[in-house]
């Protein structure tokens, strides 16, 4: 809808952006801002909420009562970020239960490497030092981003997210003074999780369609191949503390431009998983459906009970 | 723009010292630091079986409620039961350290040299017959109200030891029932809550409620039945005997199926041994296989 306060409001906007002040729920903003906020941090949202199934798979198997633990705690961690993105994005007019419904009908994506299955022990240490780790390089900028309320969310999950990279690799790290035969699960996981890994930053910027404009916005602060760039030179001396070997042929450090060169990720790859054919995409969306579904008598039961409290009745 | 704020430098700080952490990150040994001298008069052997099967309640319920993480009715109830198994970890782990300390013949052996510390040889290296667990706890998860009943029942169980174990001459049992009953009331309090709002919700949750109560009830009358391990216990001056709160739980739930207008159920006590006595259902050595198989897989292993 136009009205005639609108330039002004849009001067405004863009004064706030330009200064790299917030953008707070009751400005007005340009409805292609608030739908590519809406999408973003829904799609982060429902990330976290199926990022937990790779590893929640393994907590009835964790090794001993001290991971065990440290897992459950940071699997909770991503149900609590969950919530606060799911909480930002209904400041922009939206509720978590329609988002949810666009999540499970396929109208919204979540990050594309929870689509990769968890097949030893060794991946939860993997998730949290090269998974966790990427996240981190994206998210870290967006504790700057132009919208109050995903800012402010993001510092609380990064400061979150953190500590579940060390916890990762400090797994990694006690696996590697193991057996042998724990140090070929840590160097398998790491193989298997390499490429992914960088594949979360996004395509390369010539195949990034929406990067200018939320560049633009202030909602994004670096573009999808900085981001890379900036992980591989940071995991690269963290692998040699490690021992393991990244799986890429083709990395070297390049004096000149002070970084590491590396290999390109299998873009078709990349796309086919986004585009659902992952292996694991179909899992994902049904274990979530069916939580969705048998839980739906337990929220019907609390709506119910609510309403009955409010008008001061009992019994039912 | 400031460059570098405090939450943007995070990444950088993985391969620095744990100095900025409060705690370090090492928490190998639960009970670090703490005498765990048996108190006079005590059998160790007595003692330490005693916390092995107050543990394995605790581990085994904890088991339970991790298996609805990622699967809770909505966000807030994940986290949640998240929370609540996790206390309830916290609970085993200080136990089963306290069994192995009072009385290391009760740890499994490992081969020579294994880095596996106690706890875990416990919680890893047993079969199931050898858990001392009641088997309320064991029964799979069912549904959100089976796992509410379950709960409300346990954890007003739980609570009415605790509050007399906190005063255990045995200072390490003393201290974990003193951090454990603030918990438990929590738990109490999150599956009452539950537990009225299912009854009082919708005929459907009411139904599930009603009959998750009822197919759980036969369980329940195990949970007061004393055990020589427990009477030992309570008369060396460590222990409680679970028949002495049964009185106090009983009024508790009364007025919890009165706020909830739940008949209290009225079925026999189910036959077939004790858990205590290590009498399990079959669902306990299935639960068990899962929950051990990695760390039997690697008995030399460092996690």
């Amino acid at each position: 809808m136009t009205t005639a306060a609108e330039p002004r409001l849009a001067e405004h906007f863009e004064a706030t952006i330009a200064r790299h002040d917030r953008i707070e729920p009751r400005d007005w903003m340009p409805e292609a801002y608030r739908a590519t906020l809406v999408r973003q941090i829904a799609q982060h949202a429902h990330s976290e909420v199926i990022g937990m199934q790779p590893e929640g798979d393994w907590l009835t198997r964790a090794p001993s009562l001290r991971r065990k633990a440290v897992l459950l705690a940071k699997v909770q961690d991503e149900a609590g970020h969950g919530l606060y993105l799911y909480s930002a994005c209904e400041t922009l007019g939206v509720t978590r239960r329609e988002l949810t419904e666009k999540l499970l009908d396929g109208r919204q994506k979540y990050s594309s490497i929870f689509n990769y299955p968890t097949l030893s022990y060794a991946d939860v240490g993997t998730i949290g030092w090269l998974v966790d780790g990427a996240a981190i390089c994206n998210q870290v900028p967006l504790c700057r981003t132009s919208y109050g309320p995903y800012g402010r969310a993001m510092i609380r999950v990064c400061k979150e997210e953190s500590f579940h990279q060390r916890q990762g690799f400090e797994l990694l790290m006690t696996m590697m003074r193991g057996t042998d035969e724990q140090r070929e699960m840590v160097q398998e996981s790491v193989n298997r999780f390499w490429w992914p890994a960088l594949m979360m930053f996004g395509p390369p910027d010539d195949a990034s369609p929406n990067t200018a404009r939320s560049m633009a916005w202030g909602i994004k602060r670096d573009t999808n191949d900085e981001l890379r760039q900036r992980f591989v030179d940071m995991s690269v001396p963290q692998a040699e503390v490690l021992g393991v070997t990244l799986p890429d042929p083709e990395l070297a450090w390049n004096e000149q431009r002070q970084a590491h060169d590396f290999g390109e990720p299998d873009w078709d790859e990349f796309w086919a998983v986004v585009n659902g054919d992952g292996p694991c995409n179909a899992q994902r969306i049904e274990h979530r459906r069916r939580a969705h579904d048998d839980g739906a008598w337990v929220r019907a039961a609390a709506t119910a009970f609510a309403a009955r409290q409010a008008e001061g009745g009992r019994g039912r | 723009m400031p460059a570098h704020h405090d939450h943007e430098s995070v990444y950088s700080g993985l391969l620095v010292n744990d100095a900025h952490w409060a705690f370090g990150t090492d928490f190998e040994d639960p009970l670090a630091g703490v005498d765990t001298t048996v108190p006079d008069g005590v059998d160790p052997a007595v003692l330490a079986r005693y916390c092995l099967v107050l543990g394995d309640d605790a581990l085994v319920l904890s088991h339970r409620l991790t298996e609805w993480c990622g699967r809770a009715p909505d966000l807030e109830e994940d986290i949640a039961l998240a929370n609540i198994a996790l206390d309830l970890l916290g609970q085993a782990r200080l136990l089963l350290a306290r069994a192995a300390a009072a009385d290391p013949s009760c740890v499994p052996a490992l081969p020579e040299g294994s880095p596996v510390p106690a706890e875990d040889a416990l919680a890893y290296f047993r079969a199931d017959r050898d858990f001392g667990n009641v088997r309320l706890v064991e029964v799979p998860n069912g549904d959100f109200a089976e796992t509410t009943a379950r709960l409300l029942l346990f954890a007003t169980w739980r609570l009415a030891l605790f509050e007399r174990l906190a005063g255990s001459r045995d200072a390490v049992l003393s201290a974990v029932a003193a951090k454990g009953r603030k918990e438990l009331s929590y738990h109490r309090d999150f599956a009452g809550r539950w537990f009225l709002t299912l009854a009082q919700g919708t005929e459907e949750s009411r139904r599930r409620v009603l009959d998750a109560l009822g197919g759980l009830w036969p369980l329940w009358p195990e949970l007061f039945r004393s055990h020589p391990v427990e009477t030992a216990a309570a008369q060396a001056g460590v222990g409680v005997d679970p028949a002495s709160v049964a009185a106090e739980v009983d009024a508790v739930l009364a007025r919890v199926f009165a706020a909830a207008d739940v008949p209290r159920p009225e079925a026999a006590p189910r036959v077939g041994g004790a858990g205590r006595d290590g009498a399990h259902t079959e669902a306990l050595g299935r639960m068990l296989a899962e929950m051990q198989v990695v760390a039997r897989a690697h008995p030399g292993g460092r996690w």
